[in-house]
């Protein structure tokens, strides 16, 4: 799950990682109220603003979704432009994501910018600190072009992230010796938040050293591990429905697997690797995949049920290929229920059912015998093919 | 032969009393795995569907000296339990449980490594996996047991229902398995590919290796190097995830397209230019490994010993 710049900079600023002061707001009259009545920051002696758009993807800055205000004046007409509009980044995809909040902050004078990160690193098998002196930078690029100045440490996590490994990235990064202690710490805090908030990644970039030589986090990114969810009711809290696909918000409700993707032939698979090979041989048999969903093992006439509405709620679908391999479910329970299922919901696009393991001929009779318009496959990329020319039939 | 279990491995299984320990431990059983019993804290001292109960993994192990503990503890208990069955002593961990935090996994990990680099020998299936058949021997998870047969290609997996499909493909063409090692979905696990192949190439049994990956991380790469280097019999292997978005996870918590590394792309190249022979479509695996068996030509010359 990820949250917003602004949350991750509150949650920041519990745990002692400092951060310039702001507000969100979701109107340009909110704005101009708060600037009228100097709440805030605006009472004070910050003359030059960030105007930030809030969604869930990086690059905003290129996007046109960041913008300097030089005086208070200027600030509800960029919270109008930002406002309503709807962002382009390398994150998003085509389709962009919608700005529905602008974060306001205090301008910072920079002298130097870093980039740090925690990352749950699957191959050290440890918390690792990725930090670079190029800041504010794509990481991806820095990598590409001079790895040699990314550091990257794991953390033992039997040890922690004690006041060694602060200063060994302080180093690195060729703070000021006087900035070491305030590194190390502010480090140990961002590490503790990631260990408290069951975190998957945590990024500042940049992290800056201010003119009057202080550290402030300037942006703020993280992101949670979805399994841990049930015990993090503070992180839950922040999540941003509006943020989320709905199709994907309406399948999680009934613990269904999916995630859309932009091509035709809908899919639905017992099974997550299963369900990704199955999108692999649609695109092998020359379609391309609407989806990804996995309905788990049971595969019962009420999973397929809700499993079709949500694939035919999405527009750009024109055909579904069913995919299911029976194991402890035998073949003709699940094709009792892919019948009772179709028939309730009316499909009016091309379905192609492949049914494998457990009684597998037995399932597939029913099926020919059901009366259904819909064609029966016995292997995966036989009924890759059946469903590609059938779409394309269709048109 | 096979690799890690066979018909007279002793078995317990945590959670049993539960909806999923207590269905998966019967069929095992019915399958002809030894499962001496489990264990239900609270619930010790008694008998559940012929199974004896014991409170702790260490009353169990007392009691029927267990090699193996078969885990279905909901996510929130599983590291707890995979520790306790850590600390209880016992040999190979399976567990089966989906959706157990990554750090609870990051710590767990990191206290078995200590413990084995401390010169004991603990091993863990999964989690997130569908764990381990030998076919006619013993059946210690969830797959269906009546798909596999008993035979010569040595399977190895993150995935769980995409294995299924291999070991039918290779149980209808004759071939059948020597041992099935679903080794999980998470990226954070126990045994990784890398020691399933090693204990394949030592087991005169299996003839050919079924190697099925996925998008995420870089375990399938560093495993087929570990082969160019060290194996003789042929890799078959499959990546699922090549239509797969950067940046979104495919239901396993471990198959995601990160920082643009892990894709499915990549690792299909990687496994090429380290000789496994790769194949693109799942359909297609079995009578790939049968013409590699059957042509007989393909024999791997490691390029070092080790």
């Amino acid at each position: 799950m990820n949250i917003h710049e602004y949350q991750a900079k509150e949650l920041f600023k519990s745990y002692g990682v400092s951060v310039p002061s702001g507000v969100v707001v979701d109107s340009a009259d909110q704005a101009r109220s708060l600037i009228e009545s100097k709440a805030g920051i605006f009472g004070g002696a910050a003359t030059v603003f960030a105007v930030k758009a809030q969604i869930h993807a990086g690059g905003r800055g290129k996007a046109g979704g960041v913008k300097i205000a030089k005086n208070t004046a200027d600030i509800p007409g960029l919270v109008a432009g930002l406002l309503g509009k709807t962002l382009v980044t390398h994150q998003t995809g085509p389709e962009g994501r919608l700005v529905r909040k602008v974060w306001i902050e205090e301008g910072a004078v920079i002298s130097k910018e870093y980039y740090l990160s925690l990352v749950l690193d699957r191959t050290s098998r440890r918390i690792s600190i990725l930090a670079s002196t190029e800041g504010g930078m794509e990481i991806e690029e820095v990598s590409a072009a001079h790895p040699e100045k990314i550091l990257t440490l794991a953390v033992d996590p039997e040890i922690g992230c004690k006041g060694f490994v602060g200063r060994q990235v302080a180093s690195f990064l060729g703070l000021p010796v006087t900035l070491y202690n305030s590194f190390a710490s502010l480090l140990s805090n961002l590490y503790r938040f990631f260990i408290d908030t069951d975190c998957m990644m945590v990024e500042i970039n940049p992290l800056i050293m201010t003119g009057d030589g202080r550290l402030l986090a300037l942006d703020a990114k993280v992101s949670f591990d979805d399994n841990a969810l049930y015990r993090q009711e503070k992180v839950m809290a922040l999540r941003d429905l509006f943020e989320e696909n709905e199709l994907e918000i309406e399948a999680s409700k009934h613990r269904l697997n999916y995630v859309k993707l932009d091509g035709s032939i809908a899919c639905m698979v017992n099974g997550a690797g299963l369900a990704m090979a199955t999108m692999d041989v649609i695109a092998l048999a020359g379609g391309s995949p609407a989806n990804f969903l996995d309905v788990g093992g049971g595969a019962s006439k009420e999973t397929v049920e809700q499993a079709f509405r949500i694939l035919l709620g999405d527009p750009a679908v024109k055909g579904i290929f069913v995919n299911i391999f029976g194991g402890i479910v035998r073949c003709e329970r699940i094709a009792g229920g892919i019948i009772a299922a179709a028939k309730d919901v009316k499909l009016h696009v091309p379905l192609v059912v492949r049914l494998q393991g457990t009684n597998a001929k037995e399932g597939r009779e029913m099926l020919r015998d059901s009366g259904l318009n819909l064609q029966v496959a016995e292997e995966l990329f036989e009924g890759a093919e059946k469903i590609v020319l059938a779409v394309k039939g269709a048109k | 032969m096979s690799i890690l279990v066979d018909r007279s491995t002793r078995v317990i299984v945590q959670g049993i009393t539960g909806k999923e320990g207590s269905y998966h431990a019967m069929a095992c059983r019915d399958y002809g795995t030894l499962v001496l019993g489990g264990v239900t804290p609270g619930k010790g001292g008694t008998i559940h569907e012929g199974f004896p109960v014991w409170d702790s993994v260490r009353d169990a192990a007392d009691a029927v000296h267990p090699d193996v503990s078969l885990i279905f503890v909901p996510p929130a208990f599983a590291a707890d339990a995979i520790l306790e069955a850590a600390e209880a002593g016992i040999g190979l961990i399976v567990c089966i449980t989906e959706g157990i935090p990554v750090q609870d996994m990051m710590r767990v990990r990191r206290i078995l490594d200590i413990k084995n680099e401390e010169g004991e020998d603990i091993r863990l299936i999964g989690p997130n996996c569908p764990g381990i058949i030998t076919p006619d021997g013993a059946k210690i998870g969830i797959m269906p047991g009546y798909i596999h047969k008993r035979g010569r290609v040595g399977v190895v997996s993150r995935s769980g229902t995409l294995t299924y499909e291999a070991v039918w493909q290779l149980t209808q063409l004759g071939l059948g398995e020597s041992t099935c090692v679903g080794i999980g979905g998470d990226p954070i696990r126990g045994l990784n590919f890398r020691e399933v192949l090693s204990l394949f190439e030592k087991d005169p049994e299996t003839e050919a290796i079924v190697m099925i990956g996925e998008i995420g991380g870089d375990d399938e790469e560093k495993a087929a190097a570990f082969a160019r280097a060290h194996m003789t019999k042929p890799i078959i292997g499959f990546i699922a995830g090549l239509t797969a978005p950067p940046g979104r996870r495919m239901g396993h918590a471990g198959a995601i397209v990160s920082g643009g590394k892990g894709s499915a792309r990549d690792k299909m190249k990687a496994l090429e230019a380290y000789g496994v022979i790769v194949v693109d479509n799942p359909s297609v695996i079995g009578r790939t490994v049968a013409e590699t068996l059957k042509s007989g030509s393909y024999r791997r010359v490691p390029t070092c010993h080790g």
